[in-house]
């Protein structure tokens, strides 16, 4: 049965005005503001680009996000992959609690976060003086930075394994550990394997956020031009600038970054579908 | 994977080594960046050849009450610029990072350069604005930041309730009447100065905007096209800003000296003179004279002399249901 020969008369407009609206809000809320973007950031021309490329603030800024995001991803890579092998290889009192504590990050809003860690480790913090006698600074210096990225970006390498890694099962596993394999082993040969495209979209999701966040960097950071200014943080400064052009380049930069994640993926989603 | 590690070295090696280095942090207000950036650079240069050490300045900005929070929590700024003295009070206050006499370290309240408030207009003037009553006349509409949260709000409530207090005299209730009324006339409080330039300027509300007399010049100059006009009222008040090193953190970081050096460079004629070109009144006698027609006379008033110590006008004015609160809701009722 052709499904259009059973669509009445109401439904034969239904359906294209639906399509046209789906289409339109498209357009008008993601396409052209990304359009925008980048015809805003061209606005100075090649000479304001590079201009405001080689600005050493801008630079230190790209290489603060990339060098806060470096360390992000392998913390989260590392502690998503043991919390979700705990709670999917055991059973243990407290099991489902541990999963809901990991959407903390989640449910709290970015802004708590940084202030939390404000709290807790600045200078008025329980820990102040024990940071003060080793003349530590985590706060308004890059350490604080990785430390509020983590965890607002914890969730996504564990939200991505745990569903893969409970349908999968023990089975495979539990075969190995009686052949005589290690527990190493069986994770290098056996899980891994398993849940490396998973894995791989987990970290793409963590990336892509260590690299936009902005509300937990902003109350941790102090806003210190060329020492602690991530490439969000410096697009809120361009524009209170008056450098419109500049902070539309930094936009187009965190754009780029974006969209090239976002390529890698619908690749993975694809190969992931596939396997 | 082992190539991968290298370039990441580097950035932590780039990141932790400027640790070494002397250096000094200066947290300043929103919008003094173009000032700072333009004087740090003489600083330097005038170390370097009176101790032969180089200097690096960082620079951090804010609103100032924002940044005095962060030092509080444990930014080690070295010095602070700010644009109202409550918010380096609060640093002795909180966090007794220096002593209660701050003001009296260095000249003039410890402010090498003051302004004032002054109203820009749109082009040609068309409601003839020229005084602070002026500004209540048939339609005219105002844009301000919210004196709740922005520093340079507050200086422009004081300024309008100061006038009214020469105007009206004894009269306390057509004061309070006058200041409802002009409060009445703000198409939107934003919560910051660069915010209330946006909605004048971008969203093209309002008659006539009100901030810092420097910020007033610097818009001028931003968009030359639109033929704005600055207006100083002949009666208005003295907006300081008031400086400090900030003695745990210059012990900490060895950078006491270098901190003090730098705060009093600030009141030499080289530094004085870059003030002046940012439109900010300065002291310096033979400054003062060059640029002497860029400040249309105004009789200036001292925050304490009228409306008695900061602390005074904050519980007075600025707390909750405090006056503010209560001639914002009576100029609402009028509307």
């Amino acid at each position: 049965m052709k499904p259009s020969s059973t669509l009445n008369s109401q439904q034969r407009w239904l359906r294209p005005l639906l399509i046209g609206t789906g289409v339109t809000l498209t357009v008008v809320l993601l396409v052209i503001p990304l359009v925008f973007i980048f015809y805003a950031a061209m606005s100075a021309g090649l000479g304001g680009l590079w201009h405001n490329l080689k600005d050493p603030d801008m630079l230190h800024a790209i290489c603060l996000t990339l060098f806060v995001a470096g360390l992000t991803v392998p913390i989260n890579l590392v502690f998503g992959t043991l919390i979700a092998w705990c709670v999917t290889r055991f059973t243990f009192p407290g099991r489902r609690l541990l999963l809901t504590m990991i959407d903390i990050p989640f449910a709290v809003s970015p802004v708590v976060a940084g202030l939390l860690y404000l709290l807790l480790y600045g200078a008025n913090g329980p820990f102040a003086n024990l940071l003060d006698h080793y003349d530590m600074q985590l706060m308004f210096a890059w350490p604080g930075l990785v430390m509020v990225t983590v965890f607002v970006s914890c969730p996504f390498v564990v939200r991505e394994l745990v569903p893969l890694m409970s349908t999968l099962g023990t089975e495979q596993e539990e075969a190995a550990v009686l052949l005589g394999a290690s527990g190493w082993k069986v994770f290098w040969d056996i899980t891994l394997p398993n849940i490396r495209w998973a894995l791989l979209y987990g970290v793409i999701l963590t990336n892509a956020r260590a690299v936009g966040e902005f509300g937990a960097v902003s109350v941790v950071s102090g806003t210190i031009r060329g020492q602690t200014n991530t490439l969000p943080l410096h697009i809120e400064l361009l524009q209170q600038d008056y450098n419109t052009a500049g902070a539309f380049i930094a936009a187009a930069l965190l754009t780029l970054i974006a969209i090239a994640t976002l390529v890698v993926k619908a690749f993975l989603q694809w190969k992931l579908a596939k396997d | 994977m082992r190539r991968l590690w290298i370039p990441l070295a580097l950035v932590v090696a780039q990141l932790t080594s400027t640790v070494q280095a002397k250096e000094l942090l200066n947290s300043s207000y929103d919008i003094a960046r173009e000032l700072f950036a333009d004087i740090n650079p003489l600083f330097v240069e005038h170390w370097q050849q009176q101790s032969g050490e180089t200097l690096t300045i960082n620079q951090s900005h804010g609103g100032s009450s924002r940044q005095a929070q962060a030092i509080i929590q444990g930014l080690r700024a070295d010095v602070v610029t700010f644009n109202q003295s409550t918010d380096i009070d609060i640093l002795h206050q909180r966090g007794n990072l220096l002593p209660e006499n701050w003001r009296e370290r260095l000249p003039n309240n410890a402010s090498p350069y003051y302004s004032t408030m002054a109203f820009l207009v749109r082009k040609g003037n068309p409601k003839g604005i020229e005084t602070w009553e002026d500004l209540t006349k048939e339609g005219v509409t105002l844009v301000f930041p919210n004196p709740k949260t922005s520093g340079n709000a507050r200086y422009t409530y004081l300024a309008a309730y100061g006038d009214a207090l020469q105007r009206f005299g004894d009269d306390r209730a057509g004061v309070r009447a006058w200041v409802a009324e002009f409060l009445s006339r703000v198409a939107v409080f934003d919560t910051g100065g660069r915010g209330a330039t946006t909605s004048f300027i971008d969203r093209n509300l309002g008659d006539v905007l009100i901030t810092f007399e420097s910020e007033v010049n610097n818009i001028i100059k931003q968009y030359p096209d639109l033929g704005l006009e600055r207006v100083v009222p002949p009666t208005n008040v003295l907006a300081e800003f008031p400086v400090a090193w900030i003695d745990r953190n210059v012990a900490r970081n060895g950078t006491e000296q270098q901190a003090k050096a730098y705060l009093e460079f600030l009141y030499s004629e080289q530094a004085q003179r870059r003030l002046a070109s940012f439109y900010y009144r300065v002291h310096h006698e033979a400054v003062k004279a060059d640029v002497a027609d860029q400040f249309p006379a105004t009789e200036l008033f001292h925050v304490e002399d009228v409306f008695g110590s900061w602390e005074q006008v904050n519980i007075e004015h600025f707390a909750n249901n405090a006056e503010l609160d209560k001639l914002l809701s009576e100029g609402r009722r009028r509307r």
